[in-house]
């Protein structure tokens, strides 16, 4: 094990950023977020032919690249150092990561290409530590009916794999109503999925509840990402900006918060880390109970972390841009939209905090 | 190992060295006959030089070192942390090869105690404006000045020491390094009573003490730059040292927590939550940047790392007297005593949280290392210098 990078690592992390910084620089990203898809499809395609990110977690024999969550988080971080809008998360890693976990053998080789993209029908506020509601039911025909909100990628899906008790349904897309509503995060567009006796195929059982956690251990990584970027470019504005004869990144009020922010995100890079380390160490199917807590506590380390961090770090980001900071041009708010709607997403970071106490074992007053 | 022929040194190499060492069959009820043979099997620093208690391996080894000794005897690295952590990497660093021949090992063995005297009652967070001279005579060194906050000179045989060689200079570039002689003559140490009751530091006179040029550390005027390899060595030992998963203080108010299930509120449960992911997203990064020093010299990221522990140690060492309701309104014992050395973990909650505000002032205040991080790594400018070019001896004082 180790909390730094491997040169196969590094070398991913160059392709992506290389791909994003000619094909999805802040400029790019604003303007296809104002428009009417958000989605960057094309780039989504180019990312999966050329770098192969879609298929990392899909064994080889699947058509993937038998990657690891180690793997993946890098890729995540540049997404999220990018506020890319493409459907990663949504599609790569929870719908791949339920599939890996249901057995399923045709949807993720097709998942893998990048040609098919699919979402987890459950909201992307759900968390880990509670039951799903249950909005969806079966009909005695088999059919679904009901609704998820706040789904996260179903605009983009071909197929949505909804959850109804410890079963997994596989849903194709025309058979759904995706209702988009204006999301916070422009980048990352929520939807309404609507089931109204619509057909849909039980792949298999699954314990959701893993799935998430995996995928908020993970989401750390982007948070990493788009707290550097954040800290970085506020870096590049106060050594630029000059106000009374200096620039302002001399003021020791504003270098002490930034050294202060420094620190945080040198200990976020640490704990998501940890964490795409310790999941990479679970496998799919029947693993050594350590193992699995060990990956669940790492994840809620760097899930509640991260997510203060981030969205600490895009505050600050924007505070200490002045009124530049404020507008729709400068893409900071990008950032700031993003990070805020991702400290809620998987759990909110007290609901990390909450299900440490039994995972570090700090029992709740009774 | 003869010269000339490479073996890597890798875990299991130093596993073996570790069995092998054991099994030569050293005494380990006689202690130090013990370390020094641990010493000089090169298994005391393992990225020291061979020769000098190491074998030339990445930093990082030692970890399996420990592991495989830990049931022997072992430093007292309380009294012993100042010449462990600060004078050791520096002589290693700057001193010829008789002075780490002479000193290193007795330092490690705990033979002989090491003390830092650096700051005085006109220069703490700005160090390099100290006043204390020494004056070149023959072959020796004559040095007058007073040192204060001076840890650990009631036990110290030598002490690392920064003086004024020349005050004509900016005040950078006017100081050199010694290692002093704590027996020699005109060396007095006096207690310093401190807020937890007792004395671990005291104040320090120099007068006409007399060191010879043996004893000088480096280049005459590059004091300086030897200090700065021993802050930067002070601050990874004060807020770098390796704990395990929810050990430490974290480890201490946690036990508590356990143990006492009526302290328990929500309040405390929350704030004693959220310590604990800060406690281990530290470790975890102080893990990750030993990681990356496995081999080089610690940088100026190591005042991130002593930055983050003192203010953890500080929140948790509150919340635990907090915590214990009544019995955090008494304390363990105000008797003046000289302690050895920090006692973190064999005293009470009130000497924890008394003790631990010193960790935010002690080897550079918080503030001075958010300057240092700002500057050094972030590379923001520097605060305007009304002192940068005018010699020592004109500046206000
Ligand atoms: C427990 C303990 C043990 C110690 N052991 C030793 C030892 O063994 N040997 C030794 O030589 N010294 C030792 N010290 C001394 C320590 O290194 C100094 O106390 C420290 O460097 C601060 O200096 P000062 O006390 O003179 O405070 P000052 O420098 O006078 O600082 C006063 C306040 O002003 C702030 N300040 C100063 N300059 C700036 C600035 N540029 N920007 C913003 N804020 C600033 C400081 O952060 C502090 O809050 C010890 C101190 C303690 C508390």
């Amino acid at each position: 094990m180790t909390l730094l990078y491997t040169e196969v690592e590094e070398e991913l992390r160059a392709s992506v950023r290389g791909l994003l910084a000619d094909r999805s620089g802040p400029d790019a990203v604003l303007r296809r977020a104002e428009s009417a898809a958000p989605y960057d499809m094309d780039l989504w395609k180019t990312l999966s032919r050329e770098i192969g990110v879609a298929g990392l977690l899909v064994p080889e024999e699947y058509g993937g690249a038998g990657a690891s969550a180690r793997e993946v988080a890098v890729v995540l971080e540049e997404l999220g150092r990018a506020v890319a809008p493409v459907p990663f998360l949504t599609s790569s890693v929870l719908a791949t990561a339920a599939l890996l976990r249901v057995g399923e053998e045709d949807l993720i080789q097709e998942l893998a290409s990048g040609e098919t993209t699919a979402a987890l029908a459950v909201s992307l506020a759900a968390s880990p530590y509670r039951p799903l509601p249950e909005t969806v039911t079966v009909t005695d025909r088999g059919t679904l009916d009901g609704a998820v909100r706040a789904v996260a990628g179903a605009d983009v899906a071909d197929v949505l794999l909804v959850p109804v008790g410890r079963a997994l349904y596989q849903v194709a897309a025309e058979h759904v109503q995706v209702d988009v509503a204006p999301s916070l995060d422009l980048t990352r567009p929520i939807a309404t999925v609507t089931f109204s006796d619509t057909p849909g195929e039980a792949i298999g059982s699954l314990d959701v509840r893993e799935v998430l956690s995996f995928g908020a251990g993970l989401l750390a990584s982007e948070q990493l990402g788009v707290a550097e970027w954040c800290l970085e470019a506020t870096l590049a504005y106060i050594k630029e900006r000059h106000q009374f004869a200096r620039p302002v990144g001399s003021f020791q009020a504003i270098k002490h918060r930034m050294a202060d922010l420094w620190l945080d995100v040198v200990r976020a890079r640490a704990a998501a880390r940890n964490a795409a380390d310790l999941l990479a160490a679970v496998p799919y199917g029947a693993a050594a109970v350590e193992a699995v807590e060990a990956g669940e506590l790492a994840a809620a380390v760097a899930k509640s972390w991260c997510s203060e961090v981030a969205v600490r770090v895009a505050e600050e980001s924007v505070q200490l841009h002045g009124g530049i900071g404020m507008t729709w041009e400068h893409p900071v708010h990008l950032y700031l939209k993003r990070a805020k709607s991702t400290e809620i997403a998987f759990g909110a970071p007290g609901a990390h905090r909450d299900a440490l106490a039994v995972l570090a074992d700090l029992p709740a007053p009774v | 190992m003869t010269k000339g022929t490479f073996v890597a040194l890798d875990d299991k190499t130093i596993r073996e060295r570790a069995a092998a060492f054991l099994a030569a069959g050293h005494d380990p009820g006689r202690r130090l006959e013990f370390l020094r043979a641990r010493f000089d099997a090169g298994l005391a620093w393992v990225h020291f030089p061979e020769g000098l208690g190491g074998l030339g391996a990445p930093r990082e080894l030692q970890n399996v070192v420990e592991q495989e000794l830990a049931r022997t005897p072992q430093l007292d690295t309380g009294v012993q942390a100042i010449g462990l952590g600060m004078a050791a990497p520096t002589i290693l660093a700057f001193g010829t090869e008789e002075q780490r021949r002479r000193f290193l090992r007795p330092l490690w063995t705990g033979e002989e105690i090491w003390c830092q005297l650096f700051s005085e009652p006109g220069a703490g967070s700005d160090l390099a404006t100290l006043g204390t001279r020494a004056v070149r005579d023959g072959d020796e060194w004559v040095v007058d000045g007073q040192k204060v906050w001076t840890s650990g000179a009631h036990h110290a045989r030598w002490a690392i020491l920064v003086a004024r060689t020349d005050a004509d200079v900016p005040k950078h570039r006017g100081l050199t390094y010694f290692v002093c002689d704590m027996h020699a003559p005109g060396v007095e140490v006096r207690p310093l009573r401190q807020i937890t009751g007792e004395a671990e530091f005291n104040e320090v006179f120099l007068t006409g003490v007399r060191l010879g040029d043996d004893l000088r550390l480096g280049e005459v005027g590059d004091g300086w730059r030897v200090a700065q390899t021993t802050l930067m060595n002070e601050r990874v030992a004060i807020g770098g040292a390796p704990v395990r998963r929810g050990g430490g203080m974290v480890g201490v108010v946690a036990e508590t927590w356990r143990s006492r299930p009526e302290l328990r509120t929500h309040d405390l449960h929350q704030r004693l939550l959220r310590l604990w992911v800060e406690a281990e997203v530290t470790r975890l990064a102080g893990a990750r940047l030993r990681e990356q020093l496995s081999a080089g010299q610690p940088g100026p990221e190591g005042s991130g790392m002593k930055l983050s522990f003192a203010s953890l140690n500080q929140a948790l060492s509150g919340l635990d007297v907090e915590m214990r309701g009544e019995e955090g309104l008494g304390y363990d014992d105000w008797t003046f005593r000289r302690s050895d050395s920090v006692d973190f973990f064999g005293r009470g909650p009130g000497y924890r949280y008394l003790r631990a505000k010193g960790n935010s002032i002690e080897g550079g205040t918080s503030e001075i290392l958010r300057n240092i991080v700002a500057e050094r790594v972030l590379g923001l400018p520097s605060e305007p210098r009304v002192d940068k070019d005018v010699p020592w001896k004109n500046l206000p004082r």
